[in-house]
């Protein structure tokens, strides 16, 4: 029997759910195993539907949460924002009509969809999984091709359960060597994108390979493939192994007994092949990676947060110099001007980026005991209600209301500040969240982005700061 | 949809490279349920924005429209009156949303970028049959998906076509026991 070729992870995925291959003419047509939907981008995908008289294909398949325009100030049920409250009214609408499963305000099971779909169990290797959110990419982490759509694309998934796709190229991100002490995944990350550039990874899907990769608890992985987006990548993704059984059993929607067992043997085989060919690979070392911040206005442009702002005069090509040149000045940053100690007004910890309970506490383990510096208006906002209860069990939230942050109701929140939690025009921010654009946190807001724990030192010095400085 | 055949316009520019979708359409502008009305918000964050109602074609610094999937983004350059983007890089989101609703991407060579960027208003010829784009006599070919090109020719969408593979679709369900 002749050896069959080697393939990648991706490439396995893909194959096992062709409802027909592509040819120079059509796209392949591409089942989709788990349809996760939000109230922003859904609501002129139901109008297609009923437009055109149809149902949704797969009910079951689908399942929705309210996260990016819910407030998150406690006791939160009244939503004061007319058209948010219109919205959720009629994903609430939405749901009910076509026997979707609903995850509303108010749910015990509510939060942000990046986060729910892993949580419950929902999200499980080898699957490909769809949302109308371009951080869909985060349930890679579990060896899932998992990308964002328009909704458009929405649409075409309730009705028919599949999409129109050409089958992207592989690109391999192999992270050598360990994180030091006080460097974590968002750093990774963070350095993987400016290395990548904003369109670095444009029409691949990015596999995560390598001992660092391998060392990460499943919520880090889950911050890496949350900001593949960001290098412009289709989707990230790390082969399961047995973190990733371990975070999935017992879940609520993960298979149980017998199915467990032989969900486990399909599992295990999907890893990248040996001498499997990607279309392009980068090497990175993990120890040579220090805590991050980004300075400008968007993901690519990072430094070590013991550097300094980079002098747009170094770019030769005209059209970067120019864009260096106007994100300083939006972000307020001088040519050369050291990083550390630049001051801050707001720290927002959340996002489906660093929301989870690992994340918060890391910054818990820095504020423990100490106090946010005057004027500095900190956030902590859980990234479910099931993060939110563990978290409090643990006592977290006493810790993070003791030193002087606020303690809110799950949510997108300050990420996209569509909910009423913004930034002031001029106001700088450090977040754990995943985008540093111009007016992301509000209109003016100047946002720096960072991990937890950084994000938490900045908290404590109210500006801009290392984290292993704080560590015990 | 209506049908694309050709397109003669002049055009507006914005060079900046990387112009993500929060800048097309800011996140406070999503809070509506239908997809119109949306041009009055296009780059409501940019007074420098070059308004010029009557151009239907956007030249745009690379790697434009990345960051959020929002179609909304489509939505609000079509309704300005956008027909095409033309751009050196397009990103991948943005450029699926665009084809849906009938704003068409163009990606061209960088030589052929340089020149519409450095001519704000001048006058483009973009002809989608044929796959070219032209700027004052000089004409470059743009590469298309050959099935986005036919949808956006016939004034069709991927939907019809989806729905035709409902057989296939039940095979395959019934084939992974899905």
């Amino acid at each position: 029997m002749a050896q069959s070729e080697p393939r990648t992870l991706f490439e396995k995925i893909w194959e096992a759910h062709l409802v027909s291959a592509e040819t120079e003419e059509t796209p392949a047509v591409l089942y989709v195993d788990l349809h996760l939907v939000h109230e922003v981008t859904s609501p002129q995908a139901f109008a297609v539907l009923r437009e055109r008289g149809l149902k949704v294909r797969r009910p079951e398949r689908t399942v929705a949460t309210m996260d990016h325009s819910t407030p998150t100030t406690p006791g939160r049920f009244v939503v004061e924002d007319a058209q948010c409250a219109a919205q959720l009214a009629e994903l609430q609408a939405n749901c009910s009509e076509h026997g979707i499963e609903l995850h509303a305000l108010g749910s015990e099971q509510q939060g942000i969809v990046h986060v729910i779909g892993p949580e419950m169990g929902l999200t499980q290797p080898g699957m490909t999984i769809v949302c109308g959110d371009s951080h869909t990419s985060t349930h890679g982490a579990f060896g899932a091709f998992a990308f964002g759509i328009g909704t458009s694309e929405v649409a075409h998934v309730l009705a028919t359960q599949c999409l129109l796709q050409r089958r992207p190229r592989t690109l391999e991100v192999r992270v050598e060597g360990r994180l030091r002490p006080g460097v974590s995944a968002k750093d990774l990350i963070l350095a993987v994108i400016a290395r990548l550039g904003m369109a670095g990874g444009a029409g691949h899907v990015i596999e995560y390979s390598g001992p660092a990769i391998r060392a990460l608890s499943m919520e880090e992985r889950m911050t890496v493939c949350n900001m593949s987006i960001e290098a412009g990548a289709r989707a990230g993704l790390i082969g399961p192994d047995d973190a990733t059984f371990q975070y999935l059993a017992g879940r609520p929607r993960a298979p149980r007994a017998e199915a467990w067992e032989e969900a486990l043997v399909l599992w295990r085989t999907l890893t990248s092949d040996p001498g499997a060919r990607y279309d392009r690979s980068l090497t990175i070392d993990a120890a040579a990676l220090e805590p991050t911040v980004t300075f400008g206005t968007n993901p690519s442009m990072s430094a070590p947060v013991v550097g300094a702002v980079p002098d747009p005069q170094s770019l030769q090509e005209p059209a970067s110099r120019a864009a260096l040149e106007r994100a300083l000045e939006y972000m307020g940053l001088r040519p050369g001007q050291r990083l550390l100690g630049h001051p801050i007004e707001v720290v927002f910890i959340g996002s489906c980026t660093n929301s989870r309970l690992e994340d918060l506490r890391a910054a818990a383990s820095l504020l423990r005991g100490r106090k946010v510096a005057p004027r500095v208006r900190v956030l902590v906002v859980p990234g479910s209600r099931q993060v939110k209860r563990a978290a409090e069990q643990e006592g977290l939230d006493q810790v993070f209301r003791e030193a002087g942050a606020e303690w809110r109701e799950p949510g997108c929140s300050m990420c996209i500040a569509m909910n009423g939690d913004q930034l002031r025009p001029g106001q700088a921010a450090v977040s754990t969240s995943n985008r540093n654009f111009e007016g992301r946190q509000g209109p003016g807001g100047r946002t720096f982005l960072a991990s937890p724990l950084t994000a938490a030192a900045a908290a404590i010095k109210g500006a801009i700061a290392d984290p292993r400085e704080l560590l015990r | 949809m209506e049908p694309f055949k050709t397109l003669e316009s002049r055009t507006v520019v914005v060079a900046r490279p990387d112009i993500d979708t929060d800048q097309i359409i800011p996140a406070r502008f999503l809070k509506g349920t239908t997809r119109t009305g949306l041009g009055k918000h296009l780059f409501a964050g940019w007074p420098d924005f070059p308004r010029d109602e009557g151009a239907r074609v956007l030249v745009a610094g690379p790697n434009f429209g990345c960051g959020s999937s929002r179609e909304h983004a489509a939505w609000a350059l079509v309704d300005y009156g956008f027909r095409a983007v033309v751009s050196s890089s397009i990103a991948d989101i943005f450029r699926a949303n665009a084809l849906k609703n009938g704003l068409l991407p163009v990606a061209v060579d960088e030589a052929m970028h340089r020149r519409l960027v450095a001519r704000p208003g001048a006058r483009v010829i973009i002809d989608l049959a044929q796959r070219t784009l032209e700027l004052e006599g000089a004409r470059v070919t743009f590469a298309i998906d050959p099935f986005a090109r036919r949808c956006l020719l016939e004034g069709t969408d991927e939907l019809g076509f989806l729905l035709a593979q409902q057989n296939a679709i039940a095979a395959h369900e019934k084939e992974r026991a899905c």
